[in-house]
Formats: C-alpha cells, structure tokens, sequence
C-alpha cells in the first residue's frame, strides 16, 4: 500500500465520472426522486413514510455504489487496464483503497442531499442525528463498493455482472426488515437475515429514527456492516490476480 | 524457482556470442492453458540495447510468451530471467514496458489524464510528472490530442496513447505486442525510428508482429510456431541459411522444413 498511488487511483476514479456528468446526475437524483415519490406513496401514513423512508436512505447507497463499482471494476479487467496496472508496481490494496474512496465520496456527497432532502423538506420524523444517518450510509456505500468488487470477478460481461444486482441485493433487501419485520418472518428467512449485512444497515438505520442517542444495538449494527465491508473488500482483493491464463 | 539451472541444457536454438549479460533469458520455457501446451520448451536470449522481433502467424503464441515476460501469464514453467531477476518479480515492474494488443487506456480519460495517472502508479514524483507525460506524448506525436477523451480518438491514435503509457519512466526493457497494427506507413516509420533511437540509447525492445515485412527493421528475430521456436538468428543470416530474398520466405522456408520433420516422425 502507497499513499500517492491510491490517491491517485481515487483522482482517476472521479476524473472517469467527471467526463460522464450523466451517470452523475442520476446517481445524485435518483434516490431523491424515489424519495420524493414514496413520500406522497405513504400521503395518508406518515409514520410508514418514516420507516421505510429512513430504510431506504440505507439502501440506496449500497445498491447505487454495487452496481457502479461493479460495472467499473469489470470494465477495468475487460478493457486490459487491470492487467497493465497489476504489471506495474500499483498494489492491489491501492487499486481497491482508491475505488472504495472515489466512491465513497460520491456515495457521501448522494446520501447528505437525500438525507437533507428528507430530513427538511419531506419531514422525515427521526429521534437520533442526521450525521449517524450519513455515517450508516457511508458505510452502506462501502459495502457495496466491496460488494460490486467482488462480484465483478465472476462475470465476463455487463449483462452477467447486472443480473448479480437481483441475485445478490434483492434477497438482501426482502429481508432486511422493510417489508415484515425480521422476527416476523419463517425462522429458517430469520435465520438468513441474521446474516446479511444489509439486515445491520436497516436496522442501524432503525435505531437512529427511534433514539437521540447512539445505542449499544447501533453501535453493534454499524460495526456489523464496517466489518462486512472490509471482509468482502478482502475478497475482493483476493480476486485480483497478477498472473491470469 | 525460476534460477537457471548450473548446466542449461543444449538446445538448437541456443543464440552464439557471449557478450553483455541478456535483458531476456530463458530456457526451457512452457507455458500450459487448460491441457494444451501453448509454449513448449522455448530457448532464446534476448540482447540487451536491442531491437528483437517477434514473429510468427497469429494464434502461435507470440501474445502468450510476452504476457510470460511481463509477468502477467500463469502456469509458467522453466527458466525465465528478465533484466537479472525471474520474470514477474516485483523490483521489475517500474522496470518494463508492457504494452498490450488492444490499447489499455480509460476511454473516459483524456490522453494526458491517462498518462497522468499511470505515471503516478509508475512512482515518478509529481514534480516531474507533467514533463514525463508530455514527453511521451511527443514520442507518439499525440500532443495535438492530448486533451481529447481516449475513447473518441482513432484506433492507431489510442494505441499510441498506450503505448505511451509504456514510454514513461524510460523503463529498461520495452515489450510490445504488435505495436503497430492498423497504423499507416508513415507512422510505422516513425515509430520504427522512435524503437530505434530508444534502443540507441539502450534500450531493450522485444516487439511482436505478424508483419513480416517489419522483420528487416530488427537487430535480431525470434520466429515462433505453434508454441515452439522456429528460428531465432539475425535477419541476414535466416535468409542465407534458407536462401531467401526475404525474411518471409525465409520463415515459410522454415516452416515447411518442419512441417516435413513432423510428417517424418508422426
């Protein structure tokens, strides 16, 4: 690992997206639209606007950032890219610490405009602080930079890396908890939530809408999906091979 | 692993002439995809402050021997040294210039940003950086494109573009696989005049082609086959020892002698 090569890796990362204002604009939009829609969705019941509102706003990162990391990554070994770069001294940490910054930050900047958007102007009713809510985020973002890493080394083209968007996060988010509650669901479903990262975002998510303070349940959550990310960035990483056949 | 064993063994295509210690040894290199034998035994040395071509028909496994070089290839087998050290290992990177077939640049990145960024991975310090980059883009004669997107600029214009990436840092050894593919006789020239001065200033270039008209143009050729080593010899000396005019008769000349060696001994 190298400081000058994975910044510069990030810089790379954001001066691709800066020449493709389009993807942008719909990465930024998007969730605030879908926002704006659920909110009049749930016109006659505010309180499920808050719920699954402040459940979305964990979700959107981490499906926006699967499907542009993923994409981006397969490119990159498509194209030949990767295979220049793993010929030159760039470590892998450097290539995977730079994407998860670009992003990341792309990821900080989409999740303060929908929090902001429905914290102040669609009355989104949460006990705890907006900034949790952003850390969660953040968070979800990076596990689904990891997410999107990982799965791009099993697909060889585009059409096969976006059918892993339904194959990885849909499960994930039918159950999460935004449509039954988890305890609610057959024990076996239970079971599995128990051990999806996205269940820990959600619920991370929950515990910022119903409390001032951070819990130990939060602290638990967030530490689950830190901890999710790093794990599946590992094996991101170990999908990165300098000598391929 | 890959030390070169006390006694190599004899092999036909050992090269004459001790002289300087080679940029490319290897012996007895083979290279295994699946259960086919993509290279088979190969023995060659490379001269260092040379142009060395690598010939032969597509699919022989000219690609495969370049990515075995780099360090890119797996399944390598055999003794293969590249500027002293086996090939692939980590104090060669900053070391040698790989350029592939298809031009490995961002299509979404300008010119200059490409080079920008690979010259950063490459370590050059950032003050020297700018000056690094547009260097190589005058070695390519892109400068009036260095600000176009990669992906808008013509197929030979973004293969230069790669293989300017490959320029920067002056690496030791330059390998390039068919450099240059679809461009037009006058950049051919030029880029051939651009090996040659590089190699002037010692330079190593290993550079692969299915052109065999570009074969005059180099110091030295590796002709290769199906994944075995035809010839390796100056260009002179292969059409003399086959009594060709040219080296593209001098290679057909060679293949038939061991197509009817095959036939032979089935």
């Amino acid at each position: 690992m190298n400081a000058s090569r994975t910044l510069a890796t990030a810089r790379r990362v954001l001066r691709q997206l800066g020449h493709d204002p389009r993807t942008i604009a719909l990465l930024l939009l998007v969730p605030i639209l879908l926002l704006v829609l659920l909110y009049y969705v749930f016109d006659a019941d505010r309180r499920a606007f808050d719920s699954i509102g402040a459940s979305l706003l964990g979700i959107f990162p981490l499906v926006t950032m699967f499907l542009v990391t993923s994409i981006a990554t397969l490119r990159e070994r498509t194209s030949g890219t990767l295979e220049r770069l793993l010929s030159m001294p760039l470590g892998k940490g450097d290539l995977i610490v730079g994407y998860a910054l670009a992003f990341g930050l792309l990821a900080v900047v989409q999740a303060a405009l929908a929090t902001g958007v429905a914290i102040w102007f669609l009355d989104l009713d949460i006990a705890g602080s907006p900034w949790l809510l952003l850390l969660v985020a953040l968070l979800d973002a990076l596990l689904g930079t990891a997410l999107g890493l990982f799965v791009s080394a099993f697909a060889a083209s585009e059409f096969q890396v976006v059918q892993f968007m339904p194959a990885m996060i849909f499960p994930q988010i039918l159950l999460c908890g935004l449509f039954a509650p988890r305890g609610s669901m057959q024990p076996v479903l239970e079971g599995i939530s128990n051990v999806l990262p996205m269940s820990y975002a959600v619920d991370g998510m929950t515990e910022v809408l119903h409390h001032s303070e951070a819990t130990g349940d939060f602290v638990r959550d967030i530490g689950v999906v830190a901890g999710s990310a790093l794990l599946v960035l590992a094996l991101g990483a170990a999908t990165l091979r300098r000598r391929t056949a | 692993m890959n030390k070169p064993p006390p006694q190599p063994p004899p092999d036909p295509a050992e090269p004459t002439g001790p002289g300087p210690d080679p940029a490319v040894h290897a012996r007895g290199l083979t290279v295994v995809r699946g259960t086919r034998r993509v290279l088979d035994a190969l023995s060659f040395d490379v001269a260092p402050g040379t142009v060395t071509g690598l010939l032969g028909p597509s699919g022989s496994g000219k690609s495969t021997l370049i990515r075995a070089i780099v360090g890119t290839q797996a399944k390598v087998t055999g003794t293969l040294d590249v500027l002293g050290s086996p090939a692939g290992s980590a104090g060669l990177r900053s070391r040698v210039g790989y350029v592939t077939q298809a031009p490995s640049v961002y299509g979404d990145l300008s010119a200059r940003q490409n080079l920008d960024y690979y010259a950063a991975v490459l370590g050059i310090p950032r003050s020297r950086r700018a000056a690094a980059v547009t260097q190589a883009l005058t070695d390519v004669d892109l400068t009036s494109h260095a600000d176009d997107l990669a992906g808008n600029l013509s197929g030979g214009q973004a293969s230069r573009v790669s293989l300017a990436v490959a320029l920067l840092g002056a690496p030791e050894l330059l390998v390039l696989d068919e450099p240059t593919v679809g461009l037009d006789p006058v950049l051919r020239r030029d880029l051939w005049d651009l090996f040659h001065r590089l190699a002037a200033h010692g330079t190593t270039l290993l550079i692969s082609s299915h052109v065999m008209d570009e074969a005059d143009r180099c110091a030295h050729l590796l002709l290769v086959r199906d994944g075995t080593l035809l010839a390796a010899d100056t260009p002179r000396a292969l059409r003399e020892q086959t009594g060709s005019d040219t080296v593209e008769e001098a290679f057909l000349a060679l293949v038939d002698a061991a197509r009817a060696a095959e036939d032979s001994t089935p």
